[in-house]
């Protein structure tokens, strides 16, 4: 289920999702779509229904609970994913929607041939930058969002970013303080 | 100076590390068993109503249902302390009450099942104000509760010396301590807000049967014996409950409280023969689950020109909502801190806990004493005012000392042995900048145009650190390794790594080598749970004890090879060596018989435990300063500092992220903007999702800053003590202190929000 024979391009593609006949738009029959740079495809009536979450799919389909389910309604970020390279809530997602979308989750982030931390990981790990861990996932999703759009982010910008998300043992001066060494390690050193 | 350790107090990697950064980390709700049905709850839309009829007929014939109950179809099992809420009646107490519960293949059915109940109310009047509900008349909870009040009396407080719980506090003669006063002063202080604690994680449990009379639940909780033990004499003492968990997405004690899931969970998987899931969605979170006490506190104080206290009398009326899961706890926990905060030689502090119509108060991070604490500091502020003493000086001199003593939750009287705090005091007050910012009550530190500036100061300490009994196994294994058997579960302080840590320093090998069982009751000793904060003394002990006591079983060992006694032998790095003879050493493989020719290997399990002690206690000061824009009401929180002495630190990181957490978990910011909002002409809440219920954002943070200071304690080996769990409680009282400053008028009500801010300027 939900991993058939389906290419990477046909996965990036997705299916024919805007096909209209006669004016009216025809539902896909199939979601495919990229996760953690594997093809999958789901079949509408199977192995998705309307009413899914991206967030349910990734979890009860997909068996990634590395994604987490907190408010469920738009407010914590703990459910947070990279949709095309962009931070979204995927509780909000619905994953009919998701046709052609590149997808990565927490599972993603680690090299998948070594298994080697990504630094960001690597810096959340030496700076304890989480307590109960509930909600790292999700803040961990929206810095890599961020430090791939931006090399180097301020300290404001990085709070900025993590204002969506909800921490409350209040890890977030830890969180800063991981983040801001991720960064100053990436700067290319002059 | 503080002794110098390999390991203990230097930053090492949280073990579960790896896992929470990559999502590995399996919590309740990722947990899949074989065949698992998912449950849900009805709820009852009004806030006090009999049952008058239920038709569950559609509900169980929508194919995929697998079980439907109804008051009529459950045991007579009841939860609460005492024994007081069945897990589904025929009368609904609250707005999000349970009335049904469904067990189905997907939660979509399940939900769909809940449509199809038909349920017929009669209802009653409500009620939610503790006087109100104490009146004659008033409409009645419980019958076993007259008047609406609930009786004190905890059985898990008693010791063998005390054998009941301490239920006041009534010392000496009020009366005369109040004729030596300077200043009497009296009023009603409230700290009503009902706050949530609100972990990320929403609350939730699985329950499996194995045969007629064992249950496995898998929890997210914070102790796994605290609620089997529990469940045990719930299911009236007839079946065998064994407590799984795994990590806890947060709890700040609020999810000790869970029983009622737990039950629900249990019910159903009996009723359907197959596991079953309940976790609760944000918005049951929000509404159906444990809010702060309501606390209010009718006071009477006497102080002296010196800032001595006389006389402290009053009444603490405590509101717990619908069910009261262990407040009585709560509140002996709350007056025993008070004799912490005030040297005072008359006493006549009685409490009164009330229920009313809204989901539960109860069990929370501050534990009782954060509620008492916030209306208690008020009162005798009200007295520094009017003698102007300095509140730090206040908390300086009479904050406890060694020799001094108290009642504790046992109701006996402890003398402490605790270190004195005024270095501590002094570090912080310094580190804040105190002496330059406190310009006297209700004068503002600074005046900026429209904006005007004050600072306060909260203080808290808590002789729970050494609470209930802990029992560790330590298992020496011959490759250098050593398995920590106890039933300790992460809920986010770091505890599991660090008790790996104190047992690598005892046997001085790695951390790394140095493991911990799953957190499992069938396979652990007894561990009471992580309250409190007890995870370093108490916990810590036992560990300590059982890695101590493998180590003397393997001294004994090598002593025969090395023919020497196990007193002149010492460990490191899993070799052993008669003291000052670096030369005459045998390995642990060694000497648990494992050669090349013929490895004939044994293990080593030593056993500690841990005896509970009240003498000492740990503390913690908060600073905070305050910027209040006098045009729009709103209140900035610009600076915190911390201060405490731990005796010594075990892991750098994991206590700084622990003092940080003051802000989160229904703490300081309950004196600035969080609320659960109780519409009390229905019995709704208002504040039901996280954009409504309100909460600190990354860009909203404070300066804040941990003094932390390490004078060796008199508890284990190490020195020291727990306090993650008070670090929210200074605060409040603080922010409400720092605003009245700021802007010259003495505020009485949390949350301080805009509105009541421009209301005390006169300006609406």
């Amino acid at each position: 289920m939900a991993k058939k024979m389906v290419t990477e391009k046909e996965a990036l593609e997705g299916s024919v999702t805007r096909k209209e006949e006669k004016g009216v738009v025809v539902p896909p029959t199939t979601i495919k779509l990229m996760v953690n740079g594997e093809p999958r495809e789901l079949m509408v009536g199977k192995d998705v229904y309307p009413w899914h979450t991206l967030a349910y799919t990734l979890r009860e389909t997909l068996d990634l609970t590395g994604t987490k389910i907190g408010c469920d309604h738009g407010a914590c970020g703990a459910c947070t994913v990279i949709m095309d390279g962009k931070p979204i809530l995927s509780c909000l997602t619905l994953t009919v929607e998701c046709d052609g979308k590149n997808i990565k989750t927490i599972e993603g982030l680690a090299d998948p041939k070594t298994g080697a931390l990504d630094p960001l990981q690597q810096a959340f790990v030496d700076h304890t930058a989480f307590q109960c861990g509930f909600c790292t996932p999700g803040i961990i999703m929206s810095t890599k969002a961020l430090l791939d759009e931006n090399s180097s982010p301020t300290e404001k910008d990085v709070k900025q970013a993590l204002a969506g998300h909800y921490c409350r043992c209040i890890s977030h001066y830890h969180v800063l303080e991981a983040v801001m060494t991720a960064v100053e390690k990436r700067r290319p050193s002059e | 100076m503080t002794k110098e350790y390999r390991f203990i107090g230097k930053p090492t990697p949280r073990k579960d590390a790896v896992d929470i950064v990559t999502g590995k980390g399996k919590y309740v709700n990722d947990i899949k068993l074989p065949n698992m049905l998912y449950g849900k709850v009805l709820r009852s839309p009004y806030p006090h109503a009999n049952i008058k009829s239920i038709d569950t007929s559609k509900a169980k014939k929508l194919p995929g249902v697998k079980a439907v109950l109804t008051y009529k179809d459950v045991p007579d099992w009841k939860v609460g302390m005492p024994l007081h809420l069945r897990v589904l009646d025929s009368k609904v107490r609250f707005v999000g009450d349970a009335v049904a519960l469904v067990a189905a293949e997907t939660e979509e059915i399940a939900y769909e099942a809940l449509d199809l109940i038909d349920v017929e109310y009669e209802q009653l009047p409500a009620v939610y104000d503790v006087e109100e509900a104490t009146k004659p008349g008033a409409p009645q909870l419980y019958t076993e509760f007259p008047g609406n009040v609930v009786p004190m009396g905890n059985p898990w407080f008693g010791s063998k010396r005390a054998p009941n719980a301490l239920e006041e506090i009534v010392i000496g003669d009020v009366e005369k301590g109040l004729q030596e006063a300077d200043f009497i002063c009296e009023g009603t202080y409230v700290y009503e807000n009902i706050p949530n604690p609100l972990p990320p994680e929403p609350p939730g449990a699985i329950a499996a049967w194995e045969g007629p009379n064992t249950v496995d639940v898998w929890l997210s909780s914070q102790g796994l014996y605290m609620d089997r033990v529990s469940l045990y004499y719930i299911l009236k003492r007839k079946v065998d409950v064994r407590a799984h968990a795994g990590p806890c997405g947060g709890s700040y004690g609020s999810k000790g409280t869970s029983f009622p899931i737990i039950l629900g969970a249990i019910v159903l998987a009996k009723a359907a023969g197959r596991p079953v899931k309940l976790c609760l969605t944000k918005e049951e979170h929000l509404t159906a689950f444990t809010l702060r006490l309501g606390s209010r506190m009718h006071g009477k104080v006497g102080m002296k020109k010196d800032g001595t206290v006389t006389a402290i009398a009053g009444e603490w009326v405590v509101n717990t909502g619908h069910y009261c899961a262990v407040t009585q706890g709560q509140v002996t926990v709350g007056l025993g801190e008070a004799q912490l905060l005030v040297r005072c030689k008359n006493w006549n502090l009685k409490p009164k806990i009330v229920c009313t119509n809204r989901t539960t108060s109860g069990w929370i991070r501050g534990f009782g004493g954060q509620e008492l604490k916030s209306t208690f500091i008020p009162l005798l502020s009200e007295a520094m005012e009017k003698l102007d003493i300095d509140p730090v000086e206040f908390f300086k001199k009479n904050f406890v000392k060694s020799g001094d003593g108290y009642y504790w939750r046992d109701g006996d009287w402890w003398v402490s042995r605790v270190v004195d705090f005024s270095k501590a005091i002094d570090k912080g007050a310094d580190t804040f900048g105190w002496k330059e910012k406190w310009k006297g009550w209700l004068k503002p530190t600074k005046v900026n145009g429209t904006k005007r500036i004050g600072v306060g100061v909260g203080v808290h300490g808590n002789a729970d650190v050494g609470e209930d009994v802990s029992e560790a196994y330590v298992r020496i294994d011959p490759e250098h390794t050593a398995m920590l058997y106890q039933a300790v579960l992460e809920q986010g302080g770091g505890q599991r790594s660090n008790l790996c840590k104190m047992v690598a320093e005892v046997l001085q090998i790695p951390p790394e080598r140095v493991f911990i069982s799953p957190p499992d009751s069938s396979i652990n000793p007894y561990e009471f749970g992580l309250v409190g904060s007890r995870g370093t003394y108490a916990i810590g002990s036992a560990a300590i004890n059982a890695a101590e006591d493998a180590k003397q079983k393997l001294f004994k060992l090598a002593a025969l090879k090395l023919n020497t006694s196990p007193e002149n032998l010492e460990t490191k790095n899993g070799m052993i060596y008669v003291k000052g003879q670096p030369d005459n050493k045998i390995s642990w493989r060694r000497t648990m018989g494992v050669t090349r020719v013929a490895p004939l290997p044994r293990t080593i399990l030593g056993y500690g435990r841990f005896e509970p002690d009240f003498s000492l206690c740990n503390f913690m000061m908060t600073f905070v300063e305050v910027e209040v824009d006098t045009e729009t009401g709103k209140v900035e929180l610009l600076n915190v500092v911390n201060a405490t002495d731990v005796g010594q630190i075990i892991d750098p990181p994991s206590l700084e992220n622990q003092l940080n957490g003051c802000l989160g978990s229904a703490g300081i910011d309950t004196a600035l903007f969080e609320e659960t909002v109780l519409d009390k002409t229905n019995g709704r809440i208002l504040s039901a999702n996280m954009i409504d219920y309100k909460w600190r954002v990354f860009p909203d943070l404070p300066v804040l800053r941990n003094v932390i200071l390490e004078t060796p304690m008199p508890s284990h080996r190490f020195g020291a003590v727990g306090v993650g769990e008070i670090v929210t409680s200074p605060g409040p009282a603080a922010v409400l202190m720092a605003i009245s400053n700021a802007i010259g008028t003495k505020l009485y009500s949390y949350p301080a929000t805009p509105d009541k801010i421009l209301k005390a300027l006169g300006k609406i």
